[in-house]
Protein backbone atom coordinates (compact mmCIF):
# COMPACT_ATOMS: atom_id res chain seq x y z
CA UNK A 1 0.00 0.00 0.00
CA UNK A 2 1.13 3.62 -0.40
CA UNK A 3 1.13 6.33 1.28
CA UNK A 4 0.59 9.54 -0.97
CA UNK A 5 2.07 12.47 1.54
CA UNK A 6 -0.64 15.57 1.65
CA UNK A 7 1.73 18.98 2.12
CA UNK A 8 -1.80 20.22 2.90
CA UNK A 9 -1.45 22.79 6.42
CA UNK A 10 -3.42 20.40 8.95
CA UNK A 11 -3.52 22.20 12.37
CA UNK A 12 -3.67 20.56 15.23
CA UNK A 13 -6.36 22.18 18.18
CA UNK A 14 -6.87 21.41 21.37
CA UNK A 15 -10.59 22.15 22.46
CA UNK A 16 -10.85 22.23 26.76
CA UNK A 17 -15.36 21.35 26.34
CA UNK A 18 -16.99 21.90 30.20
CA UNK A 19 -18.47 18.54 30.79
CA UNK A 20 -22.59 20.08 31.35
CA UNK A 21 -22.61 21.87 28.01
CA UNK A 22 -20.07 22.03 25.82
CA UNK A 23 -19.13 18.52 25.76
CA UNK A 24 -23.44 17.49 25.09
CA UNK A 25 -23.41 20.02 22.33
CA UNK A 26 -20.03 18.20 20.88
CA UNK A 27 -22.28 14.72 21.48
CA UNK A 28 -25.45 16.51 19.73
CA UNK A 29 -23.25 17.45 17.00
CA UNK A 30 -22.50 13.88 16.23
CA UNK A 31 -25.64 12.25 17.07
CA UNK A 32 -27.03 14.77 14.21
CA UNK A 33 -24.22 14.30 11.51
CA UNK A 34 -22.57 17.49 11.92
CA UNK A 35 -19.55 18.12 10.11
CA UNK A 36 -16.85 19.46 12.12
CA UNK A 37 -13.08 18.74 11.26
CA UNK A 38 -11.17 15.52 12.49
CA UNK A 39 -8.65 17.84 13.90
CA UNK A 40 -10.28 18.88 16.84
CA UNK A 41 -8.86 17.18 19.81
CA UNK A 42 -11.60 17.18 22.22
CA UNK A 43 -10.95 16.94 26.19
CA UNK A 44 -13.31 17.29 29.17
CA UNK A 45 -13.26 19.04 31.40
CA UNK A 46 -15.65 19.33 34.72
CA UNK A 47 -16.39 22.94 34.14
CA UNK A 48 -14.70 25.54 31.94
CA UNK A 49 -13.48 27.24 35.18
CA UNK A 50 -10.91 24.14 35.92
CA UNK A 51 -9.20 25.16 32.90
CA UNK A 52 -5.52 26.72 34.21
CA UNK A 53 -3.65 29.19 32.04
CA UNK A 54 -0.91 26.09 32.19
CA UNK A 55 -3.30 23.68 30.34
CA UNK A 56 -3.64 26.22 27.88
CA UNK A 57 0.02 26.84 27.55
CA UNK A 58 1.20 23.15 27.84
CA UNK A 59 -1.20 22.49 24.64
CA UNK A 60 0.58 25.01 22.36
CA UNK A 61 3.93 23.71 24.43
CA UNK A 62 3.43 20.40 23.18
CA UNK A 63 2.66 21.68 19.66
CA UNK A 64 -0.93 22.47 19.22
CA UNK A 65 -1.73 24.94 16.83
CA UNK A 66 -4.83 26.85 18.47
CA UNK A 67 -6.51 26.05 21.66
CA UNK A 68 -10.06 27.10 22.36
CA UNK A 69 -12.42 26.87 25.61
CA UNK A 70 -15.63 25.94 25.15
CA UNK A 71 -18.03 26.58 28.52
CA UNK A 72 -22.15 26.98 29.41
CA UNK A 73 -23.24 30.42 28.71
CA UNK A 74 -22.88 32.74 31.48
CA UNK A 75 -25.31 32.44 33.82
CA UNK A 76 -25.81 28.96 32.79
CA UNK A 77 -22.96 27.21 34.69
CA UNK A 78 -23.43 24.26 36.46
CA UNK A 79 -21.40 25.13 39.13
CA UNK A 80 -23.62 28.50 39.02
CA UNK A 81 -20.49 30.82 38.79
CA UNK A 82 -17.78 29.11 37.06
CA UNK A 83 -18.05 30.34 33.63
CA UNK A 84 -17.94 33.91 35.38
CA UNK A 85 -13.76 33.40 36.65
CA UNK A 86 -13.17 31.67 33.50
CA UNK A 87 -14.53 34.87 31.32
CA UNK A 88 -12.29 37.08 33.30
CA UNK A 89 -9.46 34.56 33.02
CA UNK A 90 -8.58 34.11 29.77
CA UNK A 91 -9.85 37.65 28.79
CA UNK A 92 -6.48 38.37 30.55
CA UNK A 93 -4.47 35.51 29.43
CA UNK A 94 -5.41 35.84 25.85
CA UNK A 95 -4.17 39.24 26.42
CA UNK A 96 -0.81 38.67 27.45
CA UNK A 97 -0.43 36.09 24.99
CA UNK A 98 -0.79 39.07 22.42
CA UNK A 99 1.27 40.90 24.49
CA UNK A 100 3.95 38.75 23.98
CA UNK A 101 3.62 38.22 19.73
CA UNK A 102 1.60 35.04 20.06
CA UNK A 103 -1.23 35.44 17.30
CA UNK A 104 -4.58 36.36 19.52
CA UNK A 105 -6.61 34.10 16.65
CA UNK A 106 -5.01 30.85 18.02
CA UNK A 107 -6.86 31.43 21.14
CA UNK A 108 -10.71 31.37 21.72
CA UNK A 109 -13.47 31.04 23.84
CA UNK A 110 -17.25 29.87 23.01
CA UNK A 111 -20.04 29.39 25.05
CA UNK A 112 -22.25 26.86 23.41
CA UNK A 113 -25.18 25.05 25.47
CA UNK A 114 -26.20 21.32 25.28
CA UNK A 115 -28.95 22.14 22.66
CA UNK A 116 -26.47 24.05 20.32
CA UNK A 117 -25.06 21.36 18.49
CA UNK A 118 -25.04 23.17 15.13
CA UNK A 119 -23.07 26.02 16.73
CA UNK A 120 -20.50 23.38 18.23
CA UNK A 121 -20.25 22.64 14.26
CA UNK A 122 -20.25 25.84 13.23
CA UNK A 123 -17.65 26.78 16.08
CA UNK A 124 -14.98 24.61 14.87
CA UNK A 125 -15.23 24.75 11.43
CA UNK A 126 -14.89 28.63 11.61
CA UNK A 127 -12.16 28.01 14.44
CA UNK A 128 -10.56 25.63 12.37
CA UNK A 129 -10.23 27.77 9.70
CA UNK A 130 -8.96 30.77 10.96
CA UNK A 131 -6.13 28.76 12.39
CA UNK A 132 -5.27 26.91 9.39
CA UNK A 133 -5.22 30.87 7.58
CA UNK A 134 -2.50 31.41 10.43
CA UNK A 135 -0.36 28.22 9.55
CA UNK A 136 1.89 26.28 11.66
CA UNK A 137 2.22 27.40 15.51
CA UNK A 138 6.18 28.37 15.21
CA UNK A 139 6.23 30.72 17.92
CA UNK A 140 4.98 28.30 20.97
CA UNK A 141 5.56 25.16 20.56
CA UNK A 142 8.28 22.88 22.78
CA UNK A 143 10.92 22.45 19.97
CA UNK A 144 11.56 19.04 21.37
CA UNK A 145 8.52 17.75 20.20
CA UNK A 146 8.24 18.70 16.82
CA UNK A 147 7.48 15.23 15.07
CA UNK A 148 9.91 15.30 12.10
CA UNK B 1 16.53 60.22 58.80
CA UNK B 2 18.45 57.33 60.16
CA UNK B 3 19.21 58.55 63.50
CA UNK B 4 15.70 59.21 64.33
CA UNK B 5 14.57 55.96 63.11
CA UNK B 6 17.11 54.42 65.44
CA UNK B 7 15.96 56.63 68.84
CA UNK B 8 12.23 55.23 67.67
CA UNK B 9 13.20 51.86 67.38
CA UNK B 10 15.18 52.04 70.64
CA UNK B 11 12.39 53.62 72.29
CA UNK B 12 10.15 50.41 71.34
CA UNK B 13 12.41 48.32 72.05
CA UNK B 14 12.88 49.54 75.49
CA UNK B 15 9.12 49.98 76.98
CA UNK B 16 8.49 46.29 75.27
CA UNK B 17 6.22 46.85 72.56
CA UNK B 18 8.42 45.08 70.26
CA UNK B 19 11.26 43.02 70.80
CA UNK B 20 12.99 43.29 67.45
CA UNK B 21 13.28 45.50 64.94
CA UNK B 22 13.34 44.73 61.21
CA UNK B 23 14.89 46.87 58.54
CA UNK B 24 18.25 47.29 56.58
CA UNK B 25 21.94 46.66 56.90
CA UNK B 26 25.22 46.95 54.94
CA UNK B 27 25.78 44.54 52.56
CA UNK B 28 29.10 43.76 50.85
CA UNK B 29 29.43 46.75 49.22
CA UNK B 30 27.81 50.26 49.94
CA UNK B 31 24.99 50.04 47.25
CA UNK B 32 23.74 46.47 48.05
CA UNK B 33 22.20 46.85 51.42
CA UNK B 34 20.05 43.84 52.80
CA UNK B 35 17.20 43.70 54.80
CA UNK B 36 18.15 42.50 58.34
CA UNK B 37 16.88 42.20 61.80
CA UNK B 38 18.12 43.62 65.00
CA UNK B 39 17.16 42.64 68.66
CA UNK B 40 19.07 44.95 70.48
CA UNK B 41 19.77 48.59 70.80
CA UNK B 42 23.59 47.19 70.47
CA UNK B 43 22.83 45.68 67.24
CA UNK B 44 20.83 49.31 65.91
CA UNK B 45 23.64 51.05 66.66
CA UNK B 46 26.20 48.74 64.80
CA UNK B 47 24.13 47.70 61.50
CA UNK B 48 21.04 49.91 61.36
CA UNK B 49 20.99 51.63 57.85
CA UNK B 50 18.54 53.39 56.05
CA UNK B 51 19.93 55.54 52.64
CA UNK B 52 19.11 56.19 49.42
CA UNK B 53 20.73 52.48 48.20
CA UNK B 54 17.58 50.73 50.47
CA UNK B 55 15.16 49.14 47.90
CA UNK B 56 14.56 46.06 49.44
CA UNK B 57 11.14 45.48 50.37
CA UNK B 58 11.11 43.67 53.72
CA UNK B 59 7.01 43.08 53.73
CA UNK B 60 7.42 39.88 52.75
CA UNK B 61 9.97 38.41 55.72
CA UNK B 62 6.86 40.01 57.69
CA UNK B 63 4.89 36.41 56.94
CA UNK B 64 7.56 34.09 59.23
CA UNK B 65 8.27 37.15 61.41
CA UNK B 66 5.05 37.95 62.76
CA UNK B 67 4.10 34.57 63.58
CA UNK B 68 6.48 34.27 66.36
CA UNK B 69 6.95 35.34 69.58
CA UNK B 70 6.43 38.92 70.20
CA UNK B 71 5.62 41.61 68.11
CA UNK B 72 8.26 43.17 65.75
CA UNK B 73 8.61 46.73 64.68
CA UNK B 74 8.98 47.06 60.75
CA UNK B 75 9.99 50.00 58.82
CA UNK B 76 7.84 50.48 55.25
CA UNK B 77 8.34 52.27 52.54
CA UNK B 78 5.13 53.81 51.17
CA UNK B 79 5.12 51.05 48.13
CA UNK B 80 6.39 48.37 50.66
CA UNK B 81 2.88 49.20 52.70
CA UNK B 82 0.73 48.22 49.57
CA UNK B 83 2.46 44.68 49.48
CA UNK B 84 2.27 45.05 53.17
CA UNK B 85 -1.73 45.79 53.07
CA UNK B 86 -2.48 42.73 50.19
CA UNK B 87 -0.41 40.24 52.51
CA UNK B 88 -2.93 41.00 55.21
CA UNK B 89 -5.58 40.58 52.93
CA UNK B 90 -4.44 37.23 51.99
CA UNK B 91 -4.15 36.76 56.06
CA UNK B 92 -0.27 35.82 55.96
CA UNK B 93 0.49 37.79 58.16
CA UNK B 94 -0.82 38.20 61.64
CA UNK B 95 -1.16 42.26 61.68
CA UNK B 96 -1.47 42.22 66.05
CA UNK B 97 2.23 41.19 65.43
CA UNK B 98 3.44 43.95 63.74
CA UNK B 99 3.90 47.82 64.09
CA UNK B 100 4.57 49.31 61.09
CA UNK B 101 6.32 53.10 61.08
CA UNK B 102 6.16 54.11 57.78
CA UNK B 103 9.15 55.66 56.50
CA UNK B 104 9.34 58.09 53.17
CA UNK B 105 10.77 57.08 50.43
CA UNK B 106 12.00 59.73 47.29
CA UNK B 107 13.27 57.09 44.94
CA UNK B 108 16.07 54.89 45.68
CA UNK B 109 19.39 54.62 43.85
CA UNK B 110 19.50 51.35 41.33
CA UNK B 111 23.16 50.54 41.21
CA UNK B 112 22.30 48.15 37.98
CA UNK B 113 20.76 51.26 36.21
CA UNK B 114 24.04 52.95 37.07
CA UNK B 115 26.18 50.60 35.98
CA UNK B 116 24.70 50.62 32.80
CA UNK B 117 26.01 54.32 32.23
CA UNK B 118 29.47 52.55 31.78
CA UNK B 119 30.62 52.52 35.48
CA UNK B 120 32.92 49.75 36.17
CA UNK B 121 35.07 49.25 39.25
CA UNK B 122 33.09 50.74 41.79
CA UNK B 123 35.01 50.77 45.06
CA UNK B 124 32.25 52.93 46.84
CA UNK B 125 29.50 54.87 46.16
CA UNK B 126 27.84 57.58 48.33
CA UNK B 127 24.47 59.78 47.57
CA UNK B 128 23.53 62.57 49.34
CA UNK B 129 19.95 62.93 48.00
CA UNK B 130 20.64 64.68 44.60
CA UNK B 131 23.42 63.44 43.32
CA UNK B 132 25.17 59.89 43.09
CA UNK B 133 29.03 59.80 43.52
CA UNK B 134 31.00 56.51 42.91
CA UNK B 135 34.44 56.28 43.56
CA UNK B 136 36.20 54.07 41.20
CA UNK B 137 39.22 52.59 40.17
CA UNK B 138 39.30 55.04 37.49
CA UNK B 139 38.41 57.86 39.36
CA UNK B 140 35.49 60.11 41.04
CA UNK B 141 32.63 59.95 38.83
CA UNK B 142 29.21 61.85 39.75
CA UNK B 143 25.55 61.46 38.33
CA UNK B 144 21.89 62.76 39.10
CA UNK B 145 19.96 60.54 41.65
CA UNK B 146 17.19 61.44 39.41
CA UNK B 147 19.13 59.65 36.54
CA UNK B 148 20.38 56.63 38.68
CA UNK B 149 16.57 55.51 39.30
CA UNK B 150 14.98 52.21 38.09
CA UNK B 151 11.68 52.36 36.06
CA UNK B 152 9.89 51.57 39.25
CA UNK B 153 11.00 54.19 41.15
CA UNK B 154 10.98 56.80 38.59
CA UNK B 155 7.12 55.87 37.61
CA UNK B 156 6.48 55.96 41.40
CA UNK B 157 2.75 54.80 41.58
CA UNK B 158 2.59 56.52 45.36
CA UNK B 159 4.22 58.37 48.13
CA UNK B 160 1.34 57.33 50.27
CA UNK B 161 1.68 55.41 53.35
CA UNK B 162 -1.68 52.80 53.23
CA UNK B 163 -0.70 51.21 56.61
CA UNK B 164 1.21 52.14 59.31
CA UNK B 165 0.73 52.57 63.37
CA UNK B 166 2.80 55.78 63.40
CA UNK B 167 4.36 57.67 60.40
CA UNK B 168 7.59 59.14 60.11
CA UNK B 169 7.68 62.74 57.89
CA UNK B 170 5.20 63.85 55.99
CA UNK B 171 1.89 61.64 54.88
CA UNK B 172 2.55 61.37 50.62
CA UNK B 173 0.29 61.33 47.82
CA UNK B 174 -0.98 58.88 45.23
CA UNK B 175 0.98 59.81 42.31
CA UNK B 176 -0.08 60.74 38.05
CA UNK B 177 2.74 58.37 37.19
CA UNK B 178 3.72 57.50 33.79
CA UNK B 179 3.93 53.57 34.74
CA UNK B 180 2.25 51.79 31.49
CA UNK B 181 3.98 54.17 28.67
CA UNK B 182 6.60 51.12 27.94
CA UNK B 183 3.68 48.80 28.33
CA UNK B 184 1.99 50.90 25.36
CA UNK B 185 4.94 51.47 23.33
CA UNK B 186 5.25 47.77 23.63
CA UNK B 187 1.44 47.28 22.47
CA UNK B 188 2.11 49.57 19.68
CA UNK B 189 4.28 47.39 17.62
CA UNK B 190 4.00 44.58 15.42
CA UNK B 191 3.19 41.06 16.80
CA UNK B 192 6.20 39.76 15.11
CA UNK B 193 8.29 42.78 16.61
CA UNK B 194 6.54 41.96 20.22
CA UNK B 195 7.18 38.10 19.90
CA UNK B 196 11.44 39.38 19.40
CA UNK B 197 11.29 41.81 22.01
CA UNK B 198 10.08 39.13 24.19
CA UNK B 199 12.39 36.45 22.99
CA UNK B 200 15.67 38.93 23.23
CA UNK B 201 14.55 39.27 27.36
CA UNK B 202 12.86 36.43 28.30
CA UNK B 203 15.52 34.05 26.36
CA UNK B 204 18.17 35.63 28.90
CA UNK B 205 16.74 33.98 31.80
CA UNK B 206 18.42 31.93 33.91
CA UNK B 207 15.58 30.49 35.95
CA UNK B 208 17.41 31.15 39.21
CA UNK B 209 13.74 31.66 40.38
CA UNK B 210 14.88 34.96 42.67
CA UNK B 211 12.12 36.97 41.19
CA UNK B 212 9.43 34.24 42.83
CA UNK B 213 11.48 34.31 46.10
CA UNK B 214 11.53 37.84 45.75
CA UNK B 215 8.03 38.78 44.82
CA UNK B 216 5.47 39.25 48.27
CA UNK B 217 2.22 38.07 46.35
CA UNK B 218 4.36 34.90 45.65
CA UNK B 219 3.63 33.21 49.13
CA UNK B 220 2.38 29.88 48.21
CA UNK B 221 4.03 27.23 50.90
CA UNK B 222 4.52 24.59 47.83
CA UNK B 223 4.77 26.55 44.24
CA UNK B 224 3.91 25.12 40.85
CA UNK B 225 7.95 25.62 39.59
CA UNK B 226 9.12 23.04 41.99
CA UNK B 227 6.97 20.60 40.56
CA UNK B 228 9.34 18.60 38.41
CA UNK B 229 6.70 17.15 36.15
CA UNK B 230 5.01 20.82 35.50
CA UNK B 231 7.10 21.16 32.03
CA UNK B 232 8.52 24.09 33.26
CA UNK B 233 10.51 22.80 36.41
CA UNK B 234 13.65 24.29 37.61
CA UNK B 235 16.81 23.45 34.81
CA UNK B 236 18.63 25.49 32.24
CA UNK B 237 16.06 26.42 29.63
CA UNK B 238 16.33 23.73 26.81
CA UNK B 239 13.90 25.22 24.89
CA UNK B 240 12.25 28.26 23.47
CA UNK B 241 9.03 28.17 24.77
CA UNK B 242 9.75 27.32 28.11
CA UNK B 243 10.79 30.62 29.41
CA UNK B 244 8.09 32.23 27.77
CA UNK B 245 5.92 29.71 29.88
CA UNK B 246 7.43 30.06 33.57
CA UNK B 247 6.95 33.96 32.93
CA UNK B 248 3.35 34.12 31.92
CA UNK B 249 2.65 31.61 34.62
CA UNK B 250 4.83 33.66 37.19
CA UNK B 251 2.64 36.79 36.43
CA UNK B 252 -0.45 35.00 36.23
CA UNK B 253 -0.37 33.89 39.66
CA UNK B 254 0.51 37.32 40.50
CA UNK B 255 -2.42 39.15 38.53
CA UNK B 256 -4.70 40.97 40.40
CA UNK B 257 -2.61 41.17 43.65
CA UNK B 258 0.34 42.35 42.47
CA UNK B 259 1.13 45.70 44.01
CA UNK B 260 3.42 46.65 40.98
CA UNK B 261 6.25 47.04 43.83
CA UNK B 262 8.77 46.32 41.28
CA UNK B 263 11.13 44.16 43.30
CA UNK B 264 11.62 41.16 40.43
CA UNK B 265 12.97 43.04 38.24
CA UNK B 266 15.22 44.46 40.77
CA UNK B 267 16.14 40.87 41.64
CA UNK B 268 16.88 39.79 37.96
CA UNK B 269 20.45 38.81 37.72
CA UNK B 270 20.01 39.67 34.20
CA UNK B 271 18.05 42.50 34.24
CA UNK B 272 14.75 41.32 32.49
CA UNK B 273 12.15 43.96 32.80
CA UNK B 274 9.56 41.59 34.59
CA UNK B 275 7.40 44.15 35.70
CA UNK B 276 6.17 45.00 32.34
CA UNK B 277 4.65 41.44 32.23
CA UNK B 278 2.81 42.59 35.82
CA UNK B 279 1.96 45.95 34.54
CA UNK B 280 0.25 44.41 31.29
CA UNK B 281 -2.24 42.51 33.77
CA UNK B 282 -2.41 45.38 35.89
CA UNK B 283 -3.35 47.85 32.88
CA UNK B 284 -5.62 45.16 31.70
CA UNK B 285 -7.74 44.66 34.85
CA UNK B 286 -8.27 48.34 35.03
CA UNK B 287 -9.13 48.63 31.55
CA UNK B 288 -11.50 45.82 31.92
CA UNK B 289 -12.64 45.74 35.17
CA UNK B 290 -12.24 49.48 36.33
CA UNK B 291 -9.38 50.61 38.22
CA UNK B 292 -8.03 49.00 40.93
CA UNK B 293 -4.64 49.07 43.36
CA UNK B 294 -4.01 45.81 44.72
CA UNK B 295 -2.14 46.50 48.46
CA UNK B 296 -4.60 49.78 48.45
CA UNK B 297 -7.18 48.72 51.55
CA UNK B 298 -7.81 44.85 53.27
CA UNK B 299 -10.80 44.51 52.24
CA UNK B 300 -11.96 44.39 48.46
CA UNK B 301 -11.68 41.30 46.68
CA UNK B 302 -8.67 41.14 43.55
CA UNK B 303 -10.52 41.18 40.58
CA UNK B 304 -9.42 37.46 39.17
CA UNK B 305 -11.64 36.28 42.53
CA UNK B 306 -14.56 38.42 41.56
CA UNK B 307 -16.67 38.67 38.66
CA UNK B 308 -19.96 40.38 37.52
CA UNK B 309 -22.65 39.43 35.22
CA UNK B 310 -21.68 42.01 32.56
CA UNK B 311 -17.94 41.44 32.27
CA UNK B 312 -16.37 41.55 28.95
CA UNK B 313 -16.11 38.47 26.88
CA UNK B 314 -12.50 37.01 25.75
CA UNK B 315 -13.14 38.24 22.42
CA UNK B 316 -12.44 41.73 23.59
CA UNK B 317 -8.91 41.03 22.69
CA UNK B 318 -9.67 40.51 18.87
CA UNK B 319 -10.35 44.52 19.11
CA UNK B 320 -7.83 45.63 21.87
CA UNK B 321 -5.38 43.44 20.92
CA UNK B 322 -2.09 44.41 19.01
CA UNK B 323 -1.96 44.23 15.57
CA UNK B 324 -0.34 41.49 13.84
Amino acid sequence: MQVTETKEFKPKIVAFCCNWCSYAGADLAGTNRLNYPADVKIIRVPCSCRVNPMFILRAFQRGADGVILCGCHPGDCHYTTGNYFTRRRMALLFSMLDYLGIEKERTRVEWVSAAEGAKFAETMNSFVEAVTKLGENKRLGDLRCKVK
Amino acid sequence: MQSEMIRRAKELLADGTVNRVIGWKAGEFDYDITPAVFTCPEQLDEGFLYNDFCQANVSKYLIKESRKEGKILAFLKPCDTYSFNQLIKEHRIWRDNVYVIGVPCDGKVDVDTVKQKGLQGILSMQCDGQTVTAQTLYGEEKFDKADSMSDRCLNCKSKKHVAYDELMGEEGEVLDSHRFDMVEKIEAMSSEERFNFWRGELSRCIRCNACRNVCPACTCEKCVFDNDASGIAQKAAADSFEENMFHIIRAFHVASRCTDCGECSRVCPQNIPLHLLNRKFIKDINEFYGEYQAGEDTTTRPPLQAYTTGDVEPSIVYQKGGNN
